[in-house]
């Protein structure tokens, strides 16, 4: 978390030696990046609002690694963060996302006509289908640095915006502060709400401080369109529903995500955004589209196939469990999405889900009838 | 934790209203004591290393209140907090420390022949004696708000000094970096090793940052004399051993802690004390002596009795379970250690103990006999 550590006046008085984390046994993208000679350039530097170079890296430095994932270790605290302190986070963008260079212009598609079919994963395996995406709002730090002042501002100007959303969009606003456990409970169940975080690589970033002050979640009433206000960015905007009909749900994620950018520049505040990295957001794994398109899809025999990580890679898609990130698969459903955020449009991302999960269900129904699936092994992407 | 929250340089752009925090449903000392009429006076100040009331106060915002304990909500992140923040810190020192004012002084007495008896608690029920303080030293600041850079300073000059202890303080230095898991397992199994806390409450006041780096633990050979350097505090010293012989474990508390003092004295980095607050620590709750004396002793009837809890408070004695803060006691056996920090010596604190253990005790015999206690109920010390 962000600390008093990165404000200490002190700590200038000592060497940059003196200073420099322990990064002798941590794995993540950061402890990769980051050298003493980095360190002791950057160390002196804030962005405007304030935030340091420890603030940028206490996360990275707090956990050394994840056993199973190559986390990111470092978030930022403001727009500006990924220019003032590029040295560090270019390299770490570059690796994160596939070699993405300093030089490279990101694309941003978010017409859903241009997606080919998704209408038709099979229902008997495809639980259900969302997409989510984030969006910062200019003129605001970010999670891990804003004040309570600029969250609360954050949601007021969110409540607002989101309040003249009509047609099957309109919904209603849920302040974490005031929502009963009946109500909270439900929502979790149907996997509509967040939670405070429990894991360290969020704490660690300070995301968390004064929990649940001006968090909450809108949704639609429906039930298929929900903003998170101020969890790990400010806006997480997700379409989301039962089923395989991922086109349909592409589809109202594009409009509903067009409306609010409009009604948000309406009010003076556009979303944070350049060329170069697309949307900007807390995580630089989030960085470009932000965009996670997924499904919960029941695969117990591909899963254990000895290959499965590798098809998972060349289809460009990652799993995780049906808890989210950090938890486990449970009864053999696994939540299935684009692997890459930076580099791909929203369009070209979700193809991929698409067109990667009707592979996957052709293999799972192979296998379940003792069949091979060699021939099927795509290459990669 | 202490944040970027604290040093964000557009947070005073946002009015006080704006700015203060929700304390509706808390319940802890910092919330009793501060308003907006406060914040709205400290908010715009810190300490010469940079600490801000936002830094004080954070752990007591996100975390509202503790089933059974009154916690303090509030910490200090270098020796300059009491003074520059004493608007506050003065009243909720007051309210935990049973009416200290801000114009009373503290006495100092660590010469363990002012104390009467304590040889001889019954060790078919008191299991172990233990005596802990904290120390501070000058010139650094305290666990929420060091740097790397600091803590490591601090480090170095306490393996110095300690290393330089002989006789029965002989001993030797583990760094928490360097432990193999089977020494580790060891001192936890010993009730002498700390670990990275888990409390939220210690984590929201930043003082797990870069956990392990700078952290150890110094003991003498016979595991009866330890120091722990860097966790809650620069310096927890700790004096312990099995049985009910708590005259001795205060004279080796006092010898010890006192040949410290004249080593760090040396170094020119006296501990932290003023003639006000006694020593200074982190959490507010540990000025004065910062000394907790107690025991483990086995009260399985005592401690189903209506008038327990009554009990201790007469005899200014808090139970804790015998995992230490926050934990439950296992199979009868309650941690049992003296509620005052401040105020009373520490000498007067530890006869506390002696003479509330001996009663306790002889109350347990009682009731094991089925026999009444009513007449032995103490009046309030």
């Amino acid at each position: 978390m962000p600390f008093g550590n990165s404000h200490n006046q002190l700590k200038m008085k000592f060497s940059s030696e003196q200073e420099y984390p322990d990064l002798s046994k941590h794995n993540n993208h950061m402890a990769k990046v980051l050298t003493p000679a980095l360190y002791e350039k950057l160390r002196s530097k804030q962005t405007p609002s304030g935030f340091t170079l420890d603030d940028v890296i206490q996360t990275g430095v707090d956990n050394p690694g994840h056993p199973f994932i190559m986390t990111v270790g470092c978030v930022a605290g403001d727009e500006e963060t990924y220019e003032v302190f590029k040295e560090l986070l270019d390299p770490i963008i570059q690796d994160r996302h596939g070699g993405y260079k300093p030089t490279d212009k990101h694309k941003t598609d978010l017409n859903p006509s241009n997606l080919k079919g998704g209408d038709d994963l099979d229902a008997n395996y495809v639980l259900s289908s969302r997409v989510r995406t984030g969006r910062s709002i200019c003129g605001f730090c970010l999670p891990p640095h804003c004040s309570r002042g600029e969250r609360r501002a954050v949601e007021k100007l969110s409540v607002e915006a989101l309040g003249a959303l009509t047609g099957d969009l309109k919904g209603k606003y849920y302040a974490l502060k005031n929502m009963t456990e009946a109500e909270q409970q439900q929502l979790i169940d149907d996997h509509f709400l967040f939670d405070k975080p429990v894991s360290p690589l969020l704490l660690a970033s300070g995301m968390a401080r004064d929990w649940p002050d001006a968090r909450g979640i809108w949704h639609n009433d429906n039930k298929t369109f929900l903003v998170w206000v101020n969890e790990e960015d400010h806006l997480r905007v997700i379409s989301m529903q039962k089923g395989g009909n991922m086109k349909e749900v592409f589809n109202r994620f594009c409009t509903g995500l067009t409306k609010i950018e409009e009604l948000f520049k309406n009010k003076g505040h556009a979303f944070m955004w350049n060329e170069h990295l697309g949307y900007v957001l807390t995580c630089p794994s989030n960085l470009g589209t932000g965009l996670r398109a997924g499904v919960h899809v029941k695969l117990p025999n591909l899963s254990k196939y000895r290959q499965f990580e590798e098809i998972l890679k060349r289809l460009r898609l990652q799993k995780r469990g049906t808890g989210g990130v950090d938890t486990a698969a449970v009864g053999g459903v696994f939540d299935i999405s684009n692997a890459d955020r930076l580099g791909f449009s929203e369009v070209e991302l979700v193809q991929m889900v698409v067109d990667g999960v009707k592979l996957l269900i052709v293999m799972e129904k192979r296998l379940e009838k003792g069949q091979a699936i060699e021939d099927l092994m795509p290459a990669q992407k | 934790m202490p944040f970027g929250n604290t040093h964000n340089n557009f947070k005073l752009n946002y009015s006080v209203e704006d700015e203060f925090p929700d304390l509706t449903k808390h319940n802890n000392h910092m919330a009793k004591v501060l308003t907006k009429e406060m914040y709205a006076k400290l908010r715009d100040k810190q300490t010469p290393t940079g600490f801000t009331v936002d830094d004080v106060i954070q752990t007591g915002v996100d975390n509202p209140g503790h089933p059974f304990i009154m916690t303090v909500g509030c910490v200090a992140g270098d020796e300059e907090s009491y003074e520059v923040f004493k608007d506050l810190l003065d009243p909720v020192i007051s309210d935990r420390h049973g009416g200290y004012k801000a114009t009373d002084k503290h006495k100092t007495d660590l010469n363990f022949e002012n104390l009467k008896g304590g040889d001889d608690l019954d060790p078919n029920y008191v299991l172990s004696s233990r005596v802990r303080t904290g120390r501070s030293i000058k010139g650094y600041a305290l666990p929420p708000h060091n740097s790397r850079g600091e803590r490591r300073a601090v480090e170095k000059l306490s393996v110095e000094a300690l290393n330089s202890l002989d006789g029965e303080f002989k001993g030797k230095y583990y760094p928490l970096m360097s432990m193999t898991d089977a020494e580790q397992e060891q001192l936890i199994a010993d009730h002498f090793l700390f670990d990275k806390p888990v409390s939220p409450l210690l984590l929201g006041a930043g003082m797990a940052r870069d956990w392990p780096d700078a952290r150890g633990i110094w003991h003498n050979e016979n595991k009866t004399f330890l120091v722990w350097v860097n966790e809650e505090d620069h310096l927890r010293v700790i004096s312990m051993q099995k049985g009910g012989n708590m005259k001795e474990v205060f004279k080796r508390f006092c010898v010890g802690l006192q040949r410290i003092e004249e080593i760090f004295k040396k170094h020119n980095h006296g501990f932290m004390w003023n003639e006000h607050l006694g020593f200074i620590l982190t959490c507010p709750s540990n000025l004065g002596t910062g000394l907790r004396g107690g025991v483990h002793v086995k009260l399985t009837k005592l401690s189903t009795h209506a008038k327990f809890e009554e009990i201790l408070n007469r005899l200014r004695l808090q139970k804790r379970g015998t995992g230490g803060v926050d934990t439950a006691s296992v199979g009868g056996v309650f941690d049992i250690s003296n509620a005052d920090r401040i105020g009373s010596s520490e000498v007067d604190q530890v006869q506390c103990v002696v003479d509330g253990v001996k009663l306790m005790v002889e109350m347990e015999k009682k009731l094991e006999k089925g026999e009444s206690i009513d007449s032995m109920i103490p009046a309030q010390k």
